[in-house]
């Protein structure tokens, strides 16, 4: 039994995503390989190689991966699952919007269910998984002959990035569909840790009133605590920050050690992105805000007063 | 050109859900249902599309019981043209109602699909890649902008590192992001008009469609939930507790 892990990366450095995608792996038991197709990427392969408990490395190098389009990326990830003639039993990705663009495709393709953003592994056919915004959680049962999984990056700790010796395989290319074209990519540069790897995040909502304010007001206090700047849905959709700020059901999913909640109400699309934070801090001038309910030290106070003092105090 | 929208019938968003006692699910008895809110996007891309002229017809299609009409009411009270209701009661999973939908592609010929990215009760994010699959067509998901030009789509998509925009061949399938529009409120005349428009009611079996589960729900449990926290005076006592008591500063 071979469990395929799909390698998120950028074509220069493994994504920490994968690492965390490992881990999973590893608790269905079994041998563990990953696939880096990519363009000019060996040093994502040899990264892949070093990866603790894993295998092999299945390396597809060419044009057709350079932007790790999801046509051309499923398509060759279903080349290699049926090339193996049965003996790859789960393919996993992490459930970033990469991982959810291409998954669904490679399901399809294999005439298989999808199974979405698993928290836990009961056993090789059996995965828990949120429902309704993690209100609910589902254990849910597959009768597929290949599962396929993307994985909850939070739910699974990173497996260590080196200490592994995998031996690197070449594999056959299964070309360019042709489907699409990439025009651009406008990625967000900071010097700040990622949303999903940040161990504590500062994250602002509508109380922030405006996009200087957000800057303003947060952003000294994200520096002196080496922390992620995240956003609520209000605050994204009123422009104070771009999308990939979004922490929530269908924006990030997080759990730093310390999630700092400044003037975000707690909307249950909200609270469904960060509940799993080890320690959450609410700082919000209305006492009934719902944001209280999950927060482990609540502060009623006008944020434009409060974060100051808590920047020049921490 | 033709734009087919898939809509859902899921628990409003305002909702919190239970789960019921016995594991089994969560209780939608007597719960508010509503049209999935990113396929009230998708819907609402559409009929601007047809407004700007590029879309000549804008078709909505649900998948599901019965009740299933409202939605579809909805979406022609927002100004889908006509519905089509693939009407079933088995539990569909995401593969099913892809394949249903293949069906319809192959008959109606549309030259976009525009779906929600995800529904809010099952949180899948799978039927329109799926889909895309399905029908050998390019996909551009998570789109907070879309431009059709002849033969081709520029969509711009939101990604975890920001924003990609890629330029697709037509037929594709477009999956809805938050930010792609802000739907409209359907008017009191519209609602009337849709009520008279056409809506047509199909069966998996006369698509030819297996849409037979292939994951089982063992059971449906609550999350652990959080314990009570407290309130602090002031800034002070807060860095205090998280220093000492919460120790994470």
């Amino acid at each position: 039994m071979t469990i395929l892990v799909i390698a998120e990366h950028d074509n220069a450095s493994l994504k920490g995503a994968t690492l965390n995608t490992v881990s999973a792996a590893a608790k269905l038991g079994g041998d563990i390989a990953i696939l880096v197709a990519g363009s000019g990427a060996a040093a994502v392969a040899a990264a892949a190689a070093k990866v603790a408990g894993v295998a092999k490395v299945l390396v597809v190098d060419a044009a057709a991966f350079a932007d790790q389009s999801a046509e051309n990326l499923a398509a060759q990830v279903v080349a290699v699952v049926k090339a193996a003639g049965g003996a790859i039993s789960h393919v996993l990705a992490p459930a970033t919007t990469a991982g959810k663009n291409v998954l669904p495709r490679v399901a399809a393709l294999l005439d298989v269910a999808q199974i979405s953003e698993i928290v836990a592994i009961e056993s090789a056919d059996t995965f828990v998984r949120p429902i309704y915004a993690g209100n609910a959680l589902a254990t849910v049962k597959s009768a597929d002959a290949v599962k396929v999984i993307t994985v909850r990056t939070t739910a699974f700790e990173a497996a260590a990035a080196e200490g592994g010796s995998a031996a690197v395989e070449q594999v056959a290319e299964a070309g360019d569909q042709g489907l699409s074209k990439l025009v651009g990519r406008e990625l967000t540069k900071s010097a700040r840790p990622e949303l999903g790897a940040a161990k504590i995040i500062v994250s602002g909502g509508r109380g922030m009133g405006s996009s200087e304010n957000y800057h303003s007001v947060l952003e000294p206090l994200a520096d002196k605590l080496g922390a992620a700047l995240g956003a609520s849905r209000a605050a994204v959709d009123a422009g104070f920050v771009p999308n990939d700020y979004q922490v929530g059901q269908t924006g990030k999913i997080v759990a730093p050690q310390l999630y700092l909640a400044v003037g975000i109400s707690g909307a249950i699309q909200h609270l469904a992105g960060m509940k799993d934070s080890k320690v959450i801090v609410a700082i919000n001038k209305d006492p009934e805000a719902p944001i209280f309910q999950v927060a482990d030290y609540g502060l009623v106070a006008d944020l434009f007063e409060a974060v100051p003092q808590l920047t020049a105090a921490v | 050109m033709k734009i087919l929208v898939p809509v859902k019938r899921v628990v409003d968003y305002n909702v919190k859900v239970r789960v019921k006692s016995d594991g089994t699910g969560v209780d939608i008895a007597n719960v508010k249902m509503s049209m999935n809110p990113f396929d009230e996007i998708a819907v609402e891309e559409a009929v601007r599309l047809k407004e700007a002229g590029v879309a000549t017809e804008v078709v909505a299609v649900s998948c599901g019981v019965g009740a299933c009409q409202e939605t579809l009411r909805t979406a022609m009270a927002i100004g889908a043209d006509r519905g089509i209701l693939v009407e079933t009661d088995v539990d569909l999973q995401p593969l099913a109602v892809a394949k249903l939908l293949k069906a319809l592609c192959d008959k109606e010929q549309p030259q976009i699909v525009i779906c929600g990215k995800q529904a809010i009760d099952d949180d899948a994010n799978q039927t329109g890649q799926m889909l895309s699959a399905l029908m050998g067509w390019p996909q551009a998901t998570f789109a907070s902008k879309v431009a059709v030009g002849s033969g081709k789509a520029t969509v711009t998509r939101e990604i975890d590192g920001g924003l990609e925009t890629l330029e697709i061949s037509l037929p594709a399938v477009v999956t809805t992001d938050l930010r792609l529009n802000e739907p409209r409120y359907a008017t009191l005349p519209n609602i009337m008009k849709a009520k008279k428009k056409p809506l047509e009611t199909l069966k998996p079996a006369d698509l030819g469609v297996d849409v037979t589960p292939r994951l089982t729900t063992l059971k449906v449990v609550e999350p652990a939930k959080r314990s009570a926290g407290v309130m602090v005076a002031d800034v002070a006592q807060l860095v205090e507790k998280l220093k000492n008591e919460a120790k994470v500063l």
